[in-house]
């Protein structure tokens, strides 16, 4: 076993040539290093931080502020295999706690507790990206889904990747190669018209070309604040300075996402060639890719895609003969729902604990590494060659005006085919869970979250509401990243609410004091109203402490922290009453 | 000469140089605002928020201490919103630390009318005592991570970089790399961390034994480090390193 060696200078000496070909770059080596280091040795003892932080000059109390910062380094040692089963809405009205529970039993293990033989560990993850296959679980590198919660013995020994995409929508744009059950290789991306929109870029349009298309296709960002893309790429083209950079977004840890993990795994092309038309947009030579640590087989996927876009010259130096370099970069983030916070994601990539930065400054001016910085989502980049291929007038026979283009439906929770679904901005709730999705199974339709953790709840009541960003802002409510979470009315809304509270108390990255602090109150308030000792002023209490997050909190998660429960509160005013309040 | 910026605080027309945050020009006319984590020698990364204020148009409250001016700003610095969450964040902050030794917060406690029992059965942040060198001990149950301790070991003055934070969200603490003692760390004990602690979190030991009033051999034995030690000796089944930090402390008894 990996953890009983006793480690000599022979056993560091491995390390230290891993170390090698990183030491130049220094700190923004340090979470590619951890990794590294951690698959070397299982876990990450005090000699090999130490030693880590001596070769790339970073501090070694830093070096452990950054371990213990991500939920998948590990500063003890852990077990040979570690079963991360998830705990969020999906899957746990799914099973998925039982699940958890069931697997701890089976192996006489607590939770994160090691197997005596070393073996086993059991962990409740955050959501895993994996909504329409829940309950699902990530057992070692291999995502689970659809795990049998009583059956531990059948899904912690499953040899197979039983999470292939359910793809389906009756538009196929973004996802015309995707859900096949395969990965879509270069010759069949280029098959299906893929690269036509680099070679006309590089062919027929100047860089501010491309920035003028993409601001008239009216593309707005897909990774949930929706802010237009076509705007900030000229800020950033426009923002003084040599050096810039282009970062894709895909942290994708939104609980109830899961669209951009199909499109990487299923047509990793499509994103690549979005991202070398963004650097020659921006004027930027480097771009960077930032990966969730739960998505194993996306980031394999890519490396492979990366690879064989440097062979063919489409990714690299002197683009298809253009004279135009663009590397890219992959980097592996290590469980922190933050980091797909911008400034948070820069800090992750700079080799940091993953706290946001406060804005203003913005990243169009001092986004990586301080330098002019376009950060977009995955879904959003992918949107980039059809843009550029076919033009933005084409772009816009789908959608709205103020909302064009293609969309992404992220649907889970109690319809009849979870899946993800292309559709064009402005069909209903009714139409994408109803049409799509197959409808409400368990019984008459309750709720839907609408926008993931981060979003709020809605009934019927807003059944018919056109999905757009105007039309839902007019509502209250917001896409977010694309998430459909769907409840039958059986399900007891408290119990959700109490899995989103846990997600945000775990996920809180502490910086500031309204989120540090009220996430944490606001779950154990949730939790003990469910327990049974619900007191007649928690309303008044929850409302206080979501209020307090929503508008004191330093970024985003904590200001979107509380925005389910308010919603509930609002639609359900009498949730968290007690048997006093009703007397 | 910097250019002259306008803007209405509360009401009032106020006049400040560009470049100056909210908090300056709040203080300029006489405008209370509260802070915990400002600190006029550090970097500010407007943590605690008790300095928010209302900017109209704003859809959240802004920090006014990182928060600049700027032209035609309509202020408010005591709005229902404001209100609310200062008082909910000193509640909050109140529930989960000891705040017995940072007697401002407590004044402002006072000012807000915050309720002091609001949030009591919420889990408290009560690490043991840390009594690990000569010179300081340090209390992390009294700790509101301010971050200033942090921050002056590090670029804010000292540059000696041993301390750092440990977990996330509620759990965050401030230690050392692989919570070390500190005379094992990068520590200099230059006890700049000791003079901008705005709390009893850090405190000179002598002061600390003679408030104590306990004879200093029993004191060491209340101190909760030993116990400590053993707690982790027994968390960590494997031995791994070959000379682990429990032995390094054996062989200094
Ligand atoms: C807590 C938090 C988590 C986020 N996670 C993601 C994410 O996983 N993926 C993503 O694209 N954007 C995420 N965002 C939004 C990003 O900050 C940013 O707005 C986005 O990457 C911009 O890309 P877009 O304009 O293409 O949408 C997150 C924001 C917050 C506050
Ligand atoms: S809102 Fe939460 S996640 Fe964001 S900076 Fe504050 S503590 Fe960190
Ligand atoms: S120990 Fe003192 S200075 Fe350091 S973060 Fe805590 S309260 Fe602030
Ligand atoms: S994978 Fe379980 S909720 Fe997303
Ligand atoms: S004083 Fe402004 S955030 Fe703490």
């Amino acid at each position: 076993m990996k953890q009983e060696l006793t480690r000599s200078e022979m056993d560091l000496k491995e390390l230290k040539e891993l170390l090698l070909p990183m030491v130049n770059s220094g700190r923004t080596a340090l979470l590619p290093a951890l990794h590294a280091a951690q698959e070397l040795y299982g876990w990450l003892p005090e000699d090999v931080a130490a030693e880590i932080g001596r070769q790339l000059r970073v501090p070694e109390a830093d070096v452990y502020g950054v371990i213990d910062f991500y939920s998948m380094f590990y500063s003890r040692p852990v077990a040979r295999n570690i079963a991360r089963v998830c705990g969020d809405p999906s899957c746990s009205i799914a099973g998925g706690l039982r699940a958890v529970d069931e697997a701890c039993a089976h192996l006489g293990v607590k939770l994160d507790e090691v197997s005596g033989d070393g073996e086993w560990m059991v962990e409740r993850a955050p959501c895993l990206g994996l909504c329409e296959h829940a309950p699902a679980a990530l057992v070692g590198d291999r995502a689970i889904g659809n795990i049998d919660p009583e059956n531990p013995i059948d899904w912690l020994s499953t040899q197979g990747d039983g999470a292939r995409s359910v793809v389906g929508g009756d538009i196929r744009i973004l996802t015309r190669n995707c859900g096949n059950g395969f990965t879509t290789g270069l010759k069949e991306y280029m098959l299906s018209g893929g690269y036509s929109g680099l070679r006309r870029a590089l062919g027929e349009l100047t860089p501010s070309g491309v920035v003028d298309e993409i601001k008239a296709s009216g593309l707005v960002g897909r990774g949930g604040a929706a802010f237009p893309t076509g705007l900030k790429w000229e800020g950033v083209a426009k923002a003084s300075g040599e050096t810039k950079y282009v970062v894709c977004n895909a942290d994708e840890s939104e609980p109830g996402t899961f669209k951009d993990r199909v499109l990487m795994e299923d047509d990793p092309h499509q994103l690549l060639e979005g991202m070398v038309l963004a650097g020659y947009a921006v004027g930027a030579e480097k771009g960077y890719i930032y990966v969730r640590g739960e998505y194993p087989q996306a980031v394999r996927i890519l490396n492979e895609a990366l690879g064989k876009g440097r062979d063919e010259g489409l990714v690299g130096r002197n683009i298809a003969g253009s004279g135009f370099d663009f590397d890219i970069e992959i980097r592996v983030g290590a469980g922190a729902y933050i980091c797909g916070e911008e400034t948070a994601l820069f800090e992750s990539i700079e080799g940091k604990r993953g706290f946001p930065r406060i804005k203003p400054p913005f990243p169009t001016t001092h986004g990586l590494f301080g330098r002019p910085t376009a950060i977009n989502n995955v879904e959003t980049l992918c949107n980039v060659p059809h843009i550029i291929g076919k033009g933005s007038d084409a772009f816009r026979k789908c959608g709205t005006r103020e909302s064009p283009g293609p969309k992404l439906y992220c649907v889970s929770g109690d319809v009849d085919n979870p899946g993800l679904y292309e559709a064009p901005f402005g069909v209903t709730l009714r139409y994408v869970i109803e049409e799509l999705a197959g409808g409400v199974v368990g019984g008459k339709l309750g709720s839907v979250l609408l926008g993931g953790a981060a979003g709020a709840f809605t009934t019927a009541k807003s059944y018919d509401v056109p999905l757009t960003i105007e039309d839902l802002r007019s509502e209250n409510l917001s896409l977010g990243s694309g998430v459909l979470m769907v409840f039958h009315e059986g399900r007891d809304v408290r119990l959700v609410l109490e899995g989103l509270a846990h997600f945000f108390a775990d996920e809180s990255c502490g910086k500031c004091y309204p989120c540090q602090l009220g996430t944490q109150r606001q779950y154990e308030i949730i939790h003990r109203a469910n327990a049974g000792q619900a007191l007649s002023v928690d309303r008044q209490r929850l409302s206080d402490v979501g209020w307090t997050m929503t508008d004191a909190s330093l970024c985003g998660l904590g200001q979107t922290a509380a925005t389910a429960v308010l919603s509930a509160l609002d639609l359900w005013p009498n949730l968290f009453d007690t048997d006093e309040d009703e007397l | 000469m910097s250019e002259i910026i306008k803007l209405y605080i509360d009401g009032r027309k106020v006049e400040a140089e560009a470049g100056s945050t909210l908090l300056e020009a709040a203080r300029s006319c006489g405008a209370e605002v509260p802070t915990i984590c400002y600190h006029e020698h550090c970097s500010s990364y407007g943590l605690c928020r008790l300095c928010v204020v209302e900017v109209e148009g704003q859809r959240t409250l802004a920090p006014a201490c990182v928060v600049e001016i700027e032209e035609g700003m309509d202020v408010k610095t005591q709005s229902d919103r404001v209100v609310r969450s200062r008082r909910t964040i000193l509640e909050m902050l109140d529930s989960a630390v000891d705040l017995s030794e940072a007697p401002e917060i407590v004044e402002q406690l006072a000012v807000y009318g915050a309720d002091r029992e609001r949030f009591s059965g919420g889990t408290e942040r009560t690490p043991e005592i840390i009594d690990d060198n000569p010179m300081f001990i340090r209390d992390y149950s009294q700790c509101v991570l301010c971050w200033r301790c942090v921050q002056v070991c590090a670029e804010d003055a000292q540059y000696a970089f041993a301390i750092n934070f440990s977990g996330r969200g509620y759990e965050t603490s401030i230690t050392t790399s692989y919570e070390k003692s500190l005379t094992e760390s990068s520590c200099v004990f230059c006890g700049q961390c000791v003079g901008v602690c705005p709390t009893g979190a850090l405190k000179p030991k002598r002061e600390w034994l003679l408030e104590a009033g306990t004879e200093p051999s029993e004191i060491m034995r209340m101190t909760r480090s030993e116990r400590r030690k053993k707690r982790r000796r027994q968390e960590r089944p494997y031995q791994v390193v070959s000379s682990t930090q429990e032995e390094r402390d054996d062989d200094k008894r």
